[in-house]
This record gives C-alpha cells, structure tokens and sequence, in this order.
C-alpha cells in the first residue's frame, strides 16, 4: 500500500526545488507531488506558479488537464482495471461490471470507507494476457472472476 | 558452474506471476542446495507461454512454460536431471512459433539482461553506432533514407527524410525524442523493447543524435508502464557509465544524453506535437502543422521526434547496411514490422516478420484464432484509430499501403481479435467514446464531434429514426476525418465507419432476406 505524507508546504518547496532547475520541470514537479502527497493540493498550484515564474492559470490547467494526477487524494488501495480493446475483447466488460458490483460503487469512485478507488485505464500494454489490471502499481494479468476477487479482496484490507 | 536460469522480468510475465515463479525457483534451489543464477530477461513473446522459464544447458536455452510458482520446484528437478517434464518445450530458439520469425529489431529481446551493457555489447550491441560513427554523419543519414524504414508509430512517414531535415536545419541546440506513449489497444512492442532490450533504444537514439547534430535526448514514456520507465532509467545510467552516452560517445567528438520523462495519463499525448507540449511542461494540446517538429519542435529548436521501434530499428540498418533491411518487405514498406497479436488470442504475443504477411496468416494460423474457441468475427488492427476488419478482408498483405486501400491502417501493429460475440454497434460507440475523453479539446471536429457521435450511435442503438442517424453519423464521421488536426479526431471514423460497413447487421439494418421472412 502507499504511503503518502500530509500536505507540507515546505516538502512541497523542496520538491519544486529538485525539480525547477530543468528542462520543462512542470511534470515533473506534479508527478513529485502526487507521489509524495498522494494528489495535487489546491494550495500547491500558486507555489509552482510562483517558483515557475508561470501564471497560476497555466498550473492549474496542466494539473487538470492530465488523468494522472488527483485533486483529492484517492483511496487507500487504487484498483486500476484496462477498459479497452484488447481486453474487452477478453472479457474485459464482465471483469469491470463484477468489480463494480462486489466493491459497490462505479468506475472513478471511491468506497465509502475509503479502502479503495477504483479507476478505468486505457491499455496497460498487457493486451496478448487480456483482462488486466493494476492494484497498487502492481499489474495482474488473464483475470477470471476468481483472480478478479482475490485482488478486490486485497484491496479490501 | 552455477546452473543459470532465465525468468522474464517483462511486464507482461510479471503480471501473470514470473516474480513468484522466480523467488519460488530460488527457494527450490536452496533447500536442494544447488548453485543457481537467476537472470531475469525481457521476455521473447510467445505469452501464452508466459511465465517461460528457460534453462542453459550445452545444446542451448531449454525452455519451460507456463510455469505457475508450484511447478517451480518441478521444473528445476527437471532441468537439474535433464528429464521429461510436461511443461518442457524444447530449445527456445527452435520453437516454430519464434523460429518463423524474422527478429531484427526484437533480436536480443528475451534473451539478454536488460540491466547489463555488457551483456548488450557481447549481444553485437552498439556496432550499428560504431558504424556510424566510422561513417559519418551524412553517410549515416543516406543508410537510413537507404533502407526505406518508415515511423513505426503509426503515420509510416520515411525516419531518414525526418533526420535529413534536422541535419540541415541550423540552430546551436537541437533534440531527439522518443515517443513511447504507447496508448494503443493491442500494442505492446515499445513496452517489450524498453524492458528487454532498452539498450538498443538508446543505441538507436544515439545515432539520430550523432548524424544529425544533436546532444540532449528525451524518452517520453507512459505512465501506465512503470517498469519500463525504471529499466529505461537503469539503462541510461549504466549507458553513462559505459560510455554509450555522455561525452564524445562510440569514440566520436560528438556528446549525447538522454533523459527518461513519464507522461501523466493522456492518450493524446501519443501524438508528437502533443507530446512536445507536455514535454514542455504544458497542456498536451495539438499544435497546427507547420511548422514541423523538424524545423520548430521542442522549446521551438529542431526535433527529430521518432517511435521507439523506429529508434530501436536503426542499429541493425547501420550495422548490416540498408540493402540487407531494405531486402525484407514488400512495395513502400521495407524490412520488418514486429507485429502484435491480442485480445482473444490463443497465441498471442510478438511477431516480428517482413511486411507482406496476411492479416489471415496472422490472425488464424500464427495466433492460432480465438482463446475461446469461437470463431474470430473482427479484428482491429493499428489500435483504437484503426478499422475492424472483417474475415472477408483477411487476404490483406501487412503494408501501409495495402490497408489504406481497404480504409484501413497498420498504425503501431497492434491486431486486437474478437470473437463471434462481439457487437459491433458497441465497438463504434466505445470509438466515439474514447475520442470524447481523450480529445485534447483543441479543434471542434475532435472535441464536439465525438460527444454528438456518442449520442448518435446510441439513438441508432435504440431504433430512433435510424436510417436519418446513420446518415447523421457518416457526415459527422466525414466532417471528423477531413476537419480535425491530428490522427485522434483525424482516425476514429475509421472504426465507427469500418464497423458500419462491415457489420451493419449489428446496427439494426436487418438484412432484408430475413426481413421478408417475417
């Protein structure tokens, strides 16, 4: 499970520090702050615009355009199941409909005590091991109900 | 010597259990008392086979799979007494389904360590780069133009005539950049490069810098493919240290490095100006066209932005020459395209051969038809932009051209098959769909087009003036194709409108044989 810290602006300072000295370093500053924090901070935006020399208007529309990053932080275990082609063709619309329904919710939402997100992904290039899916940065692939349960199981915990 | 075994570390293996099947073959060999390396490998493609274990012995790699982590200690008594073993296949290389094939590109993929350099450079690595260095820029260049290699992302545009117009644009600082924002359905080769064979890549990226005057490269990848970006990673350092990159590399006077960036989840950023924007540390919004990435790319400097396998293809071009490359294929496209073959797939994987091969060739006979036994009713071919084929259509030769004709495309390479279940008024609205999440927002036809074809595929769906809305769809479908910026809006008419060509029964039409026997 990751472990993010809280929001901290002076981490967040260090982190635009490490980063500020590149070439096109707005990437890579959201990627260092959604790792370390989890999600991108409302608050986070005008302390880029300002290290950046960049408006605030321009942070907060990268931030938002990119699937990547949170805006909220997700829930303890992330469940990322492949929506498209490939594994639809493998049953892939069977295994999502199933993982919506143990785990109670729909694709993008969050359970209710916060255990796990579960998310649509568009192809994790694990398409001739079709349906795939990702739990915590580690990918599953030939998902059958059975594989399908004992990984909502994991993210139940 | 210690026994050495070799275990995928690739993605795809990982994902159906190689780390366990490695840790568990460990702790066999420990309580067996017996000396083994482990070597995790990329893996050779044949993933039906996956986790594939392979074992040296004197007469080559003997390969085993699938091996699940309970058959690890049953393979190692196997492999230690050189017995029979259910799940043994025989020697790797002499398995048909690899043997057919004709690895340039993917040569090494599965069977080196990805970590190692040296290991890469007693593979014949880096001689394509030595090559060029004895060459010279300009010969270099002419090799590349020579051997006919076209962008292997998918728009087919000649690399050498790419290179050429970098070479001679002027300018004090200019870029190479590798797009490895592999977002197609049913592709998978860049991944399987990166984590097999990532030293090729750089090799590859190393001969664009040094012919055509550039000192910084950037490889864009994904971030759906986190192994790939920490190999990647690796590999650069150890290429540092190595002296494939920094200061006066392969021997030359001429410095390059490269740096590894992640993307952050959008498909459009597969397109290579969008992928120029978000390098930049921007929105990845289209830019118009031109100016070229060529003349005006990254941070406006000139750029030569290539796929990772037209990058990945370029060492064996100027190791064995372009005549030898140029020999493979057929028409326009020349050499060898790896081919991928998924979904519901028996034998799916990577298939490397000369251009030419036919779609049914490839989908019946070398992937073997569906995993589930049903009979294939579709294939997409060249990801979520490319057209569902029919099996009337299976006599089309793998070639740019060939597939144009037919409204078709190879994009990437990526064959997705689908069985007799599958609905193909679905397939299109997921078409438009996809398009409206992953639309950049920049021009009209894109970004509103794909919502109003959502909606139209669905009023077709449920029967409300039908013959209206297809018309409604077909011009919305040409306004798309001819009106929108880049391939995204450009190309998903190719799915919705193969489909309603092809398959027209699944949009309601009812043939009217069936109609008059009501």
């Amino acid at each position: 499970m990751p472990v993010h810290e809280p929001w901290n602006v002076e981490r967040a300072n260090a982190l635009i520090g490490e980063h500020a000295g590149r070439e096109g370093p707005l990437l890579p500053i959201l990627h260092a702050f959604q790792e370390e924090f989890g999600y991108i901070d409302a608050a986070a935006e005008p302390l880029i615009a300002h290290a950046l020399n960049i408006s605030r208007a321009e942070v907060h529309g990268v931030a938002t355009f990119y699937h990547d990053f949170r805006r909220t932080p997700a829930g303890r275990h992330v469940l990322k199941l492949c929506r498209a082609e490939a594994c639809q063709a493998a049953g892939g619309d069977e295994i999502a409909a199933r993982a919506e329904q143990q785990l109670g919710i729909a694709m993008g939402k969050t359970t209710a005590d916060g255990s796990v997100t579960l998310e649509p992904v568009y192809c994790l290039g694990l398409c001739a091991t079709a349906p795939s899916a990702m739990l915590d940065g580690r990918v599953h692939g030939r998902l059958d109900d059975e594989r399908l349960d004992a990984l909502v199981r994991e993210a139940r915990t | 010597m210690n026994l050495r075994v070799f275990v995928p570390c690739d993605a795809g293996a990982v994902a159906v259990g190689a780390d366990l099947v490695a840790r568990a073959l460990a702790e066999a060999a420990r309580s067996r008392k017996v000396a083994l390396d482990i070597i995790r490998t990329g893996s050779r493609g044949l993933y039906w086979f996956e986790p594939m274990v392979e074992v040296e012995t004197t007469v080559g790699r003997v390969a085993y799979g699938p091996v699940r982590q309970s058959d690890a200690a049953s393979v190692l008594d196997a492999a230690l007494g050189d017995g029979a073993h259910p799940m043994r296949l025989g020697i790797a290389a002499e398995i048909p389904w690899l043997k057919r094939q004709t690895r340039l590109t993917f040569a090494r993929c599965g069977v080196v360590d990805p970590r190692s350099l040296d290991n890469f450079r007693a593979h014949a690595g880096c001689r394509g780069l030595t090559q060029a260095v004895t060459l010279g820029p300009e010969a270099t260049i002419e090799q590349v133009l020579q051997s006919g290699l076209r962008g292997r992302g998918g728009a087919g545009f000649p690399t050498g005539i790419k290179w050429r117009t970098v070479a001679q644009a002027q300018g004090p600082q200019k870029y190479i950049v590798c797009n490895a924002d592999e977002g197609d359905s049913g592709t998978f080769a860049d991944r399987m490069i990166m984590e097999g064979d990532p030293f090729v890549l750089i090799e590859g990226m190393a001969i664009a810098g040094f012919a055509v005057g550039a000192t910084k490269g950037y490889v864009y990848i994904r971030s759906e493919y986190p192994h790939a970006i920490v190999t990647m990673q690796a590999a650069c350092a150890a290429a540092r240290r190595g002296g494939l990159l920094g200061r006066n590399i392969a021997g030359s006077s001429h410095d390059f490095d490269i740096e590894v960036r992640a993307g952050a989840g959008a498909y459009v950023c597969g397109e290579e100006t969008s992928l120029l924007e978000s390098l930049e540390g921007k929105r990845g919004v289209v830019r118009a066209k031109p100016p070229l990435p060529a003349h005006h790319g990254l941070f406006g400097k000139p750029t030569v932005i290539n796929n990772v396998l037209s990058f990945a293809s370029v060492p064996i071009i100027l190791e064995k020459g372009a005549a030898f490359y140029k020999d493979f294929g057929m028409g326009k496209s020349r050499g060898t395209m790896p081919i991928q073959l998924a979904g519901n797939i028996k034998h799916g994987g990577l298939y490397e051969t000369a251009f030419g091969v036919t779609l049914g060739e490839l989908v019946d006979d070398i992937g073997g038809g569906t995993l589930t036994g049903r009979p294939v009713r579709a294939v997409q071919v060249g990801g979520p932009l490319g057209a569902y084929f029919p099996r009337a259509l299976f006599d089309t030769p793998f070639d740019y051209e060939a597939f144009a004709a037919r409204d078709g495309l190879i994009g990437h390479g990526g064959i997705v098959v689908f069985d007799d279940r599958v609905n193909m008024a679905k397939q299109a609205r997921f078409a438009m769909e996809f398009c409206a999440i992953e639309s950049c927002g920049k021009c009209t036809p894109c970004r509103i087009g794909s919502t109003r074809g959502v909606e139209t595929v669905d009023r077709i769906i449920t029967g409300e003036n039908r013959e209206a809305n297809l018309e409604v769809l077909r011009d919305l479908c040409n306004t798309m194709k001819f009106g929108s910026l880049c391939a995204l809006g450009g190309f998903t008419p190719y799915p919705v409108m193969s489909a309603l060509t092809h398959f027209s029964e699944d949009f309601g039409a009812v043939p009217k044989r069936l109609e008059a026997a009501e």
